[in-house]
C-alpha cells in the first residue's frame, strides 16, 4: 500500500499540541492545565480511570466542546480559531459504535467522505484503498448490522481515514469488545500506523495494550497530567523493582496496611478478594517479610508468585488507585 | 450547502431500508380514517321508542302512524306499543328503548279545540346524539297531528330552502384532511424528531460535528430529509384515503398537482416545527410524550374532526397559529370542493412564512458543540 499521506517531514512542529489546556464546567475542573504534544508519527495513550478528563480533553480536541482557556494547536492549526482546516486534519473514531446498520460498509464510508468534502474522483479511489486496508473489502455490500464487533469497529477505523487525515484520534476504541475482536483491532492499528504513518492519539483502559502500541504514555488523573514518557521509562521510574502477587487466607481486616508499612514495598493494589500485588524493591526480602507476617498473625499464604512490573503498577503508582477502581 | 446532501442521503437510504416507519405512519392515518370516518357522523338509525298512545283519539293515531311511517323510511325509528307511560318510563331509564312518545288522553280533544296540545317525550338525555336525533325525527311526526285541517289560508311559518353547493359530504370524507395532515405530523415526529434524538444518543451527531459541516447545512439537510419522508406518506395516505373515501376527483392532474404543492408546504413546516423543538434537547423520551401533547393541542383544535367554529374563543387563538388549520383547511378545499391552488393560497403563504420562522429558529437553536 502506497497511498500513504505525504508526512510533513520538513515540518518541526508537532502534529498535536496541547498548551495549558482548561476546562471547567461550573465550579468543576474536568481538564485542569494539560500541556503535551505529540510528534507526527508518534502513537500517544491517554490512560486514566472513569472521569479522569480524558474524553473531556479529546472532545476539546476534536472541536465537539469549547476550551476554557489554553490552545490546542492540530500542526499549527487552532481547533478554536479555525475548526474547519483543524477537522480536516484529524479523523476520529468515537467510543460509541456509530456506523449505521442497515447501511452497507460502503456507503457509510461514502456519505463520511462526502461530508468531509472528499471530491467524488478522489472517494472513488481511497474508500476501495481503506476496505483493502481493513481487510474488509470482499464485504463492502454487506450491510453494517451483519457484522460482528471487532469488523464494525474496522469499518469505523476506515470511516474515519476517509478524508487522508494526519492524526487519528480513538477513544477506547476496544472497550465492549470480546477478547478476540480486541487482538484484532489492535492488529489493525498497529498495521495501519505502520502502512500510513500516522499520528495516533488513543485512549484505552487496557493497560498490555497501551503497552505494546504505544510510544508514549500520558496518565491523566482528576483533570492533571500526572505522568508523560514512554512506557519503559514509566515503568522504570516506579521505585521498586518487580512485583508479587499474593493470595492469603484467614487475614486481618487491616491486612493491606500491614503489607505497605514491610520494608521496601512502594504500593499495595488490591486485586478483589483476599489477593494483592505488592512492588518492591526487594522481591526476596519483602516474599520473606511476607511470610514472617502471615505466620505472626496467624494468616495463611494461600498463592505467591513474583512478576516484573507492569504499566498497571506505574499507574496505581501515579495516582494512588487501580485503573479499574 | 453541499455537505446537507449527505445528511439526507443517509436519512432518506435508511428511510427505504426499514419500510417499519412508512408502514407505522401509514397504518395509523388509515386506521384513523376507516373507523373514526364510519365510527362518527353517520346517521343514527334503529332507535326503539316506546309509544303510549292514552287518548286513542284520531289526533293520536295519526301520530302513532306517522311514528310508524319513520321505520319504514329510513329506518331511523322502531316504535313498539306499551300500555302505558310508567313501563316506557321504565325502560327509557334501563336503555331497552331509546326514548318514549306519550299521548295524554284529551290529546286529540285538545288538538281540535286549539288548546295547545302537548305530546310527552321521554328522553335518556345521558346521550346527546342519540336524544338530539330522536327529539329532531320525533318533532315532524307529531306536527302530523294537525294535518287533515282545512289548508291555512296565510301561510303561518317561514321556511328555509337549503341550497347545498357540493355534493353530500359523509363524515368519513370530512376525516380525510385531518387524516393525511395526521400521516405527515406522525411522520416528522418519529422520522424528524425522535430519529434524530436517537441518533443524537447513540453518538452518530458527534462523528457529524467532528466533520467541517456548518450548522445551517446540518440543520438544512435534516430538514430536507423529514420534508420528503412526510411528503412520501402524506401523499401515500392520500391516495388511500381518497379510495377508501371515495374523492375522486382528486386523481384529475391538476387537482393533484396542486394537492401535491400542498403537501410539501405543510410537509416543511412539520418538519421544521419539530426541529425548531427538538434543537435543544437530549433525551429521546421527550418526543415521545411530547407527542400526546402536540396532537392534543394542535390536532383537534384545527378543525380537523369538528369544525372551529364551535370553538371556545381562546381555543380559536391556538386554532390561529396552529400550522394542522391551515393544512386541514388547505387539504378540504382541494379534495372535497374541487378548488385550485390560487384558492388555497392563503393558506400556502401562512405555512410557508411559518416554516420560515421555525427553520431559521432551529438553526439559530442548533448547538454546533456538545
Amino acid at each position: 500500500m502506497s497511498a500513504a499521506p505525504a508526512l510533513p517531514l520538513a515540518d518541526t512542529q508537532p502534529a498535536i499540541l496541547i498548551d495549558h489546556v482548561v476546562k471547567q464546567y461550573g465550579s468543576f475542573t474536568a481538564v485542569n492545565d494539560v500541556s503535551l504534544s505529540v510528534a507526527p508519527g508518534e502513537t500517544l495513550g491517554l490512560l486514566g480511570p472513569n472521569g479522569a478528563g480524558k474524553s473531556t480533553l479529546i472532545r476539546m480536541l476534536t472541536t465537539l466542546v469549547p476550551i476554557t482557556s489554553g490552545r490546542i494547536l492540530l500542526h499549527g492549526d487552532d481547533v478554536t480559531r479555525d475548526p474547519d482546516r483543524a477537522r480536516l486534519s484529524i479523523g476520529v473514531i468515537p467510543q460509541a459504535m456509530t456506523s449505521d446498520t442497515d447501511l452497507s460498509i460502503e456507503e457509510n464510508l461514502s456519505i463520511y467522505a462526502k461530508l468531509y468534502g472528499v471530491p467524488r474522483d478522489v472517494r472513488k479511489r481511497v474508500i476501495p484503498e481503506l476496505l483493502e486496508l481493513v481487510n474488509l473489502a470482499d464485504r463492502r455490500d454487506s450491510l453494517v448490522g451483519t457484522l460482528s464487533g471487532g469488523m464494525r469497529r474496522r469499518v469505523e477505523i476506515a470511516r474515519g481515514l476517509v478524508h487522508s487525515p494526519l492524526i487519528l484520534v480513538l477513544d477506547e476504541p476496544t472497550t465492549g469488545l470480546d477478547p478476540v475482536s480486541r487482538v484484532d483491532v489492535w492488529e489493525m492499528l498497529t498495521h495501519i500506523k505502520r502502512e500510513r504513518q500516522l499520528t495516533i492519539l488513543v485512549t484505552t483502559h487496557y493497560m498490555d495494550e497501551a503497552d505494546r502500541l504505544c510510544d508514549r504514555i500520558a496518565i491523566v488523573d482528576r483533570g492533571k497530567l500526572v505522568a508523560l514518557d514512554t512506557p519503559r521509562a514509566l515503568k522504570h521510574s516506579v521505585p521498586g523493582a518487580s512485583a508479587i502477587e499474593a493470595q492469603f487466607s484467614n487475614v486481618r481486616g487491616d491486612w493491606e496496611t500491614c503489607i505497605g508499612a514491610l520494608p521496601d514495598v512502594t504500593t499495595v493494589q488490591s486485586l478483589g478478594g483476599d489477593a494483592w500485588r505488592i512492588v518492591t524493591e526487594d522481591a526476596g526480602a519483602t516474599t520473606m517479610a511476607l511470610a514472617e507476617l502471615a505466620l505472626r498473625e496467624r494468616a495463611v499464604i494461600r498463592s505467591l508468585g513474583v512478576t516484573s512490573t507492569t504499566l498497571d503498577d506505574v499507574f496505581v503508582y501515579y495516582t494512588g488507585r487501580g485503573l479499574h477502581q | 450547502m453541499t455537505r446537507a446532501w449527505p445528511i439526507v442521503e443517509r436519512e432518506l437510504r435508511k428511510f427505504i431500508r426499514t419500510p417499519v416507519l412508512l408502514v407505522m405512519t401509514l397504518f395509523m392515518p388509515v386506521l384513523n380514517l376507516v373507523v373514526l370516518g364510519n365510527a362518527f357522523g353517520g346517521r343514527v338509525r334503529h332507535l326503539n321508542v316506546a309509544v303510549v298512545d292514552e287518548d286513542g283519539g284520531p289526533a293520536a293515531r295519526r301520530v302513532v302512524e306517522s311514528i310508524y311511517s319513520l321505520q319504514m323510511n329510513g329506518d331511523v325509528v322502531r316504535p313498539i306499543r306499551y300500555a302505558n307511560e310508567r313501563e316506557a318510563a321504565r325502560d327509557v331509564r334501563d336503555g331497552s328503548v331509546q326514548g318514549a312518545v306519550v299521548l295524554p288522553p284529551n290529546f286529540s280533544r285538545r288538538v281540535y279545540a286549539g288548546e295547545n296540545p302537548t305530546a310527552g317525550l321521554l328522553l335518556d338525555n345521558t346521550d346527546a346524539v342519540v336524544s338530539g336525533a330522536l327529539q329532531g325525527a320525533l318533532s315532524g311526526a307529531v306536527q302530523s297531528a294537525a294535518r287533515g285541517d282545512p289548508a291555512p289560508r296565510i301561510v303561518k311559518a317561514v321556511t328555509l330552502a337549503p341550497v347545498e353547493l357540493f355534493p353530500f359530504v359523509p363524515y368519513m370524507r370530512y376525516m380525510l384532511p385531518g387524516v393525511i395532515t395526521l400521516g405527515m405530523f406522525m411522520t416528522v415526529m418519529i422520522g424528524g424528531g425522535m430519529s434524530y434524538l436517537d441518533d443524537k444518543q447513540r453518538g452518530v451527531h458527534e462523528g457529524y460535528l467532528v466533520t467541517p459541516i456548518t450548522k445551517l447545512e446540518l440543520v438544512l439537510g435534516q430538514n430536507i430529509a423529514g420534508t420528503v419522508k412526510a411528503v412520501v406518506t402524506g401523499t401515500m395516505v392520500a391516495i388511500l384515503g381518497a379510495v377508501i373515501a371515495g374523492v375522486y376527483g382528486v386523481f384529475e392532474p391538476l387537482r393533484f398537482l396542486a394537492l401535491l404543492v400542498l403537501i410539501v408546504v405543510v410537509s416543511f413546516a412539520f418538519m421544521a416545527m419539530m426541529s425548531c423543538l427538538v434543537a435543544r434537547m437530549d433525551n429521546p423520551m421527550l418526543p415521545r410524550a411530547l407527542f400526546g401533547v402536540m396532537n392534543t393541542l394542535l390536532y383537534f383544535p384545527s378543525g380537523a374532526i369538528y369544525p372551529v367554529q364551535s370553538l371556545p374563543s381562546w381555543l380559536r387563538w391556538i386554532t390561529r397559529v396552529d400550522p394542522f388549520t391551515y393544512a386541514v383547511h388547505g387539504l378540504r378545499v382541494l379534495l372535497l370542493k374541487g378548488a385550485s391552488l390560487n384558492v388555497v393560497l392563503p393558506d400556502v403563504a401562512f405555512l410557508a412564512a411559518f416554516a420560515a420562522v421555525m427553520f431559521a429558529s432551529s438553526v439559530a437553536l442548533f448547538r454546533r458543540t456538545l
